[in-house]
């Protein structure tokens, strides 16, 4: 599938932005530092400029409210909706921090499990499609929700170690998540690597009886939507490496860095270690959506040769 | 409503197309773009229409596949491969995975005929129907921005200002070799449903879950090479002069 930047932006920065609402939401920061009251409008912006770049590949972003009507059949719609809904106890916790300097419970976990749902919401837009094979299962909004969750309390201890608070609750989870959340990616991996394909040249054609199918002549000489949307390729061996690299930036890198803050504490340095391990996730998680797009191989492609 | 009608449709309303007789000139191909630029929604844009780089939105496209059976022999054009033309456009799934996936409402299955069509005024241009179609049978069109696909000739097919001979799809009209048929594949005893029942019609890949309404009708079996060739060595059954010359070359 093709990797289209503005989905990869997207995906990753709501994963981010959800994931430090939970953190916020479970009242884990303390609301009276100014680091917290900043930690929430990162979140909303992180959340709303995610929103804003997924609207950037329609084809006629101005009717972009008809999405929010087919919550009945569509994860598309369904993402749409909860993002909507998931706001209002966003924003009543954010403002209650800014100007109050107070967490107040309810709209905290109704923020947590709006953020949790809208995660699946968007996870199950990938994971419901049966046309491609590697993101139709279960590991899908597992690891979209992990990721969230890693990414979430990566960003929490951040701002805590930046506002003087208490980071080793948040440290711990961080490393948790990470663990759980690369557990589940290697397996997801796999489960792509080793699954026999659901469809074949054969099964497309209807011609296995015959023989052994394969392309002679495509429609036309040249790409079109189908192949440039869908027959995206990247070499297996440059895969592999980006793999590793998205694994190292993803995981390894923060999670040693995270045991930097833990025993440096709300320190100078606690900030910088923390800082350099959101990046780094950040750039891993980048890198992981990419290949999350470039590797899936879609059922149309054996039409095409591919 | 992305809600799918229930199921089966009262008709079913598709195409069956005959593997054995297509001879992949695309006729269909170019009529239905013809037909369809100018008919329902939007035109079917080129990009760089006279440049190197040309491309379009098209909803009937043909494939050609080459099919080698088991054990086979490739010998350039004597080799036992079967060269099989093979056109493709939306099959009008009964379970459509492109209509379901749709968040505006666009995309839907007529209740009564089971055509897919999309509403290009509530499309938002996503592409995500196109994702879910495992046929690739739906293109977006770049110029319009709105997803475009087979209508099955809507505006032909309930069209009664036009000659009821015209009142078929456009590629099926077209089709010099009669490759493609259209009729209620929910009848029995439509002339496509006795044709996919007499010739062992198929779906395309079933495994999908979609179960295509469009039939493909495979193509009817070849002699391999060796025993075609056989067939030519055996001049037993020639009689009078025939006789008389094979017997007098065999001599010689
Ligand atoms: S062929 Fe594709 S576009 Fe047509 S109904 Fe089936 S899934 Fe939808
Ligand atoms: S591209 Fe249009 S028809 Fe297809 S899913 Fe999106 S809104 Fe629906």
């Amino acid at each position: 599938m093709h990797p289209a930047l503005s989905i990869i932006v997207f995906t990753t920065a709501s994963g981010l932005g959800y994931g430090l609402a939970a953190a916020l939401g479970l009242g884990l920061l303390n609301p009276a530092l100014v680091s917290t009251k900043l930690a929430h409008f990162v979140a909303l912006a992180l959340i709303g400029g995610g929103l804003l770049s997924s609207t950037l590949h329609l084809g006629n972003p101005q009717r972009a409210w008809r999405a929010l009507s087919q919550w009945r059949s569509s994860w598309l719609s369904r993402e749409g909706v909860m993002a909507i809904v998931t706001f209002v106890p966003l924003c009543i916790s954010a403002y209650a921090a800014i100007f109050h300097s107070r967490y107040l419970l309810l709209p905290g976990l109704l923020g947590v499990a709006g953020a949790g749902v809208t995660v699946y919401c968007t996870s199950m837009i990938y994971a419901s499609l049966k046309s491609v094979q590697a993101w139709h299962t279960p590991l899908t909004p597992l690891c979209y929700l992990l990721f969230a969750g890693a990414g979430g309390s990566l960003l929490g201890l951040l701002f805590a170690a930046a506002g003087g608070g208490d980071t080793p609750i948040l440290a711990l989870l961080s490393i948790a998540f990470l663990g759980a959340a690369w557990t589940a990616k290697l397996a997801w991996r796999r489960n792509m690597e080793n699954m026999d394909p659901l469809s074949t040249p054969e099964s497309a054609t209807g011609l296995g009886n015959l023989g052994r199918v394969r392309l002679f002549e495509r429609p036309h000489i040249n790409d079109n939507y189908l192949t440039s949307e869908m027959g995206f390729r990247v070499a297996r061996k440059h895969a592999d490496k980006l793999a590793k690299i998205s694994l190292i930036a993803g995981g390894i890198v923060p999670a040693v860095l995270v045991l930097g803050v833990l025993a440096s504490g709300a320190s100078g340095l606690g900030v910088a270690l923390a800082a350099l391990a959101v990046l780094s996730h950040a750039v891993g998680m980048l890198t992981e959506r990419w290949l999350f797009f470039a590797e899936a191989r879609h059922a149309v492609m054996n039409y095409y040769g591919g | 409503m992305t809600c799918l009608p229930s199921n089966p449709t009262p008709k079913k309303l598709g195409l069956v197309i005959d593997l054995d007789v297509c001879v992949g000139c695309h006729a269909c191909v170019v009529s239905c773009k013809e037909w369809n630029t100018g008919g329902y929604g939007a035109a079917l844009s080129d990009q760089d229409p006279y440049g190197a780089d040309v491309s379009g939105t098209f909803l009937n496209r043909i494939h050609s596949f080459e099919v080698l059976p088991e054990g086979g022999e490739v010998a350039a054009e004597r080799g036992e491969a079967r060269l099989i033309h093979f056109p493709k456009s939306c099959l009008h799934c009964e379970d459509a995975p492109c209509v379901t996936v749709c968040p505006t409402g666009a995309s839907y299955k007529r209740a009564d005929d089971g055509i897919v069509l999309v509403d290009e005024d509530m499309c938002i241009g996503c592409g995500l129907c196109a994702w879910a179609c495992p046929y690739g049978a739906r293109e977006m069109d770049l110029a319009a921005g709105v997803m475009k696909k087979c209508t099955l000739c809507i505006d032909r097919i309930y069209n009664e200002t036009i000659e009821e001979v015209d009142r078929v799809p456009s590629c099926v009209r077209t089709c010099p070799t009669n490759a493609r048929h259209f009729g209620d594949l929910a009848d029995p005893n439509s002339a496509v449903s006795i044709m996919v029942a007499e010739r062992g019609g198929m779906d395309l890949m079933p495994e999908q879950g979609t179960k295509p309404v469009n039939k493909y009708l495979p193509p009817r079996p070849r002699l391999p090479l060796a025993a075609a060739a056989a067939g030519r060595e055996d001049t037993s059954g020639a009689t009078g002069f025939f006789a008389w010359l094979d017997g007098m070359l065999d001599r010689i």
